[in-house]
């Protein structure tokens, strides 16, 4: 008969969302209101050359929208009161409130799992599965394997600006589509099997590659800069204060690194100057994993910090530190009237 | 047979992109298998969408438990990508302006750009913005200064966490000139570039050796466990 827990989860649930609706509604409320875009008319006019037109060209024309200020709104109409260049803008007004209310259900997890968060997850699967692939296919597929396979189609509806296709770029493309299509037949489980090429493919070529990359970039170019003087005269003296202190980081480096390195080599058992080597190296990575978790902390209380002034700011109007309502010095924060 | 197929493959393809900045007449071939590389990396997404809808449509033929979400994700995954791959909204590139879909996917006011900018990019920023309560909460719970590594390593993480804020530059503001390398925005500079550089260098020089000989192994055929099931190391 008790439902102690679910109770008071829907007490607290109820809570939130009511104090929500009432920061809201007296912001809705009060002085200019909240979370509104506004937007530019640009009108664009090109002349295009056009072998079927009568004078061998045409006019294509078209409307761009820009992202302005609400300031930007409220000056052009005060200046010309039946504007229509700058406009409350549908699309940017109601993205605001769906970015807002996207972050208030991923930021609802911090109580406990709840549908409106599973629903920004589901959102966030499908959009981001379909993003990537939509990049995938504009930035890799349409120049890369239309620009060859398929050049005079390409250069006619899509990038007239492609280069002609070396035969070996066609043969290399026609060997990617190739792959490409055993990678798909991946999702046939009576010939998936057959997928294994196009692994084997991607292995080798990122094994190939990255024995290069590392060895040049990583190991070598590590390396080359541990391999610094230790000393470093200052005033050409060496046997000074001045001379310890800017010699002092190139020593500390040198030796962290081969420590480290040595903590890392278990080809020798850690006993006695290996054992002691060690030690300081571990030292050196403690002091490195300290570091990493401070800078992964404030990484994140500085995306956590964006996200609270994107609902202060951009959704709710509390604050303005970008001053993109500030009028006459009288911010929309607290209301310049005739906003609308 | 297709096992041995498979692994000639990768070793000519490592071996090709291994030795190709050797052999200038390697280089052409080494750039094109880059190129081939990217297209089919590209073609992995499809495969990737291809099987979030396959999973989704079962759950939801299967009336699994929360098929109402796996519905709204292939909703969303639908629109997103009609509207990126129909180009919807993009006005036309000025250059090429007679070219009908010549105009950027991501250009400002496209449908693609507007989905990027208040749907994935709000979600995702706030889930790894929530990982700042949860690191913290974490810490919390599992870092004790209980011996002489764990102190180091609170400690570090301690002066650097306040030498990057205003907190740390006001509370040590007052150390005298000659104590300046104390106040913590200096003693977090002192440590990022050397204690941090010696253990990152380390570590960065350690994975390179790592991939070399993963890589290698990989290539001579020793080790097969990519290959999953019945591949595994000789």
């Amino acid at each position: 008969m008790s439902t102690g827990p679910r109770s008071s989860a829907v007490v607290v649930w109820a809570v939130i969302v009511l104090a929500v609706a009432a920061v809201v509604g007296l912001r809705i409320g009060l002085g200019d209101g909240m979370a509104r875009a506004y937007a530019e008319r640009v009108e664009m006019r090109v002349t295009v050359q056009d072998s079927e037109s009568p004078n061998g060209e045409r006019v294509v024309e078209w409307v761009e929208w820009k992202s302005v200020s609400p300031a930007a709104f409220l000056l052009a109409s005060r200046e010309t009161p039946s504007q229509d260049r700058v406009q409350l803008s549908a699309a940017y007004t109601v993205g605001l409130w769906v970015a807002a209310l996207l972050t208030l259900a991923i930021f609802s997890f911090l109580y406990r799992d709840n549908p409106a968060y599973r629903l920004a997850e589901a959102i966030v699967i499908g959009v981001s599965a379909a993003y990537w692939g939509v990049i995938g296919v504009w930035d890799s597929i349409v120049p890369k394997l239309g620009g060859a396979l398929a050049h005079g189609w390409t250069t006619a509806y899509i990038l007239p600006n492609l280069p002609e296709p070396t035969a070996q770029s066609q043969v290399g493309m026609g060997i990617a589509l190739a792959f490409g299509v055993l990678l798909l037949l991946r999702l046939v489980p009576a010939v998936g099997g057959i997928s294994v090429w196009t692994m084997a493919f991607i292995v080798g070529i990122t094994a190939g590659a990255k024995i290069v990359s590392h060895v040049e970039s990583d190991l070598l170019a590590q390396t080359v800069a541990t391999m610094q003087p230790l000393v470093q005269p200052v005033d050409g003296t060496l046997w000074n204060v001045a001379t310890v202190w800017a010699s002092l980081p190139n020593v500390l480096v040198v030796i962290g690194v081969l420590c480290c390195l040595t903590y890392f080599f278990f080809s020798v058992e850690h006993k006695g100057v290996v054992g002691g080597a060690a030690r300081v190296g571990i030292m050196y990575l403690m002091i490195t994993f300290g570091a990493a978790f401070g800078f992964t902390v404030m990484g994140r209380v500085a995306l956590l910090s964006q996200r609270v002034e994107f609902l202060l700011d951009d959704w709710l109007w509390l604050i303005d530190p970008l001053e993109r309502r500030l009028v006459d010095g009288v911010s929309m924060i607290v209301g310049t009237g005739g906003i609308w | 047979m297709m096992r041995i197929v498979a692994m000639a493959i990768a070793s000519i393809a490592g071996l090709v992109m291994l030795l190709s900045p050797f052999f200038p007449d390697l280089e052409s071939v080494g750039a094109q298998s880059s190129e081939i590389f990217n297209v089919i990396a590209a073609i992995a997404f499809i495969l990737g969408a291809g099987s979030l809808v396959k999973v989704n449509l079962s759950r939801i033929g299967r009336r699994d438990a929360g098929w109402g979400y796996a519905l709204v994700t292939l909703l969303c995954f639908a629109i997103t990508l009609i509207v990126g791959l129909g180009k919807i909204g993009v006005p036309p590139n000025p250059q090429f302006a007679a070219t009908p879909w010549a105009g950027e996917k991501d250009a400002a006011g496209s449908a693609f750009a507007w989905i990027y900018e208040f749907v994935l990019t709000p979600i995702t920023s706030t889930m790894f913005a929530l990982l700042a309560f949860y690191v913290a909460s974490a810490a919390f719970r599992a870092f004790r200064a209980k011996n002489r590594e764990a102190m180091l390593l609170l400690g570090t993480a301690f002066i650097v966490l306040l030498g990057r804020t205003f907190a740390g530059v006001w509370l040590t503001g007052g150390l005298p000139e000659w104590a300046s390398g104390l106040r913590l925005e200096n003693l977090s500079m002192f440590i990022m570039q050397v204690f941090n550089t010696a253990g990152n260098r380390a570590i960065i020089i350690g994975i390179a050796l790592g991939v070399t000989a993963t890589s290698l192994r990989i290539l001579l055929g020793i080790d097969r466990s990519w290959m999953g099931a019945g591949g595994g190391s000789a």
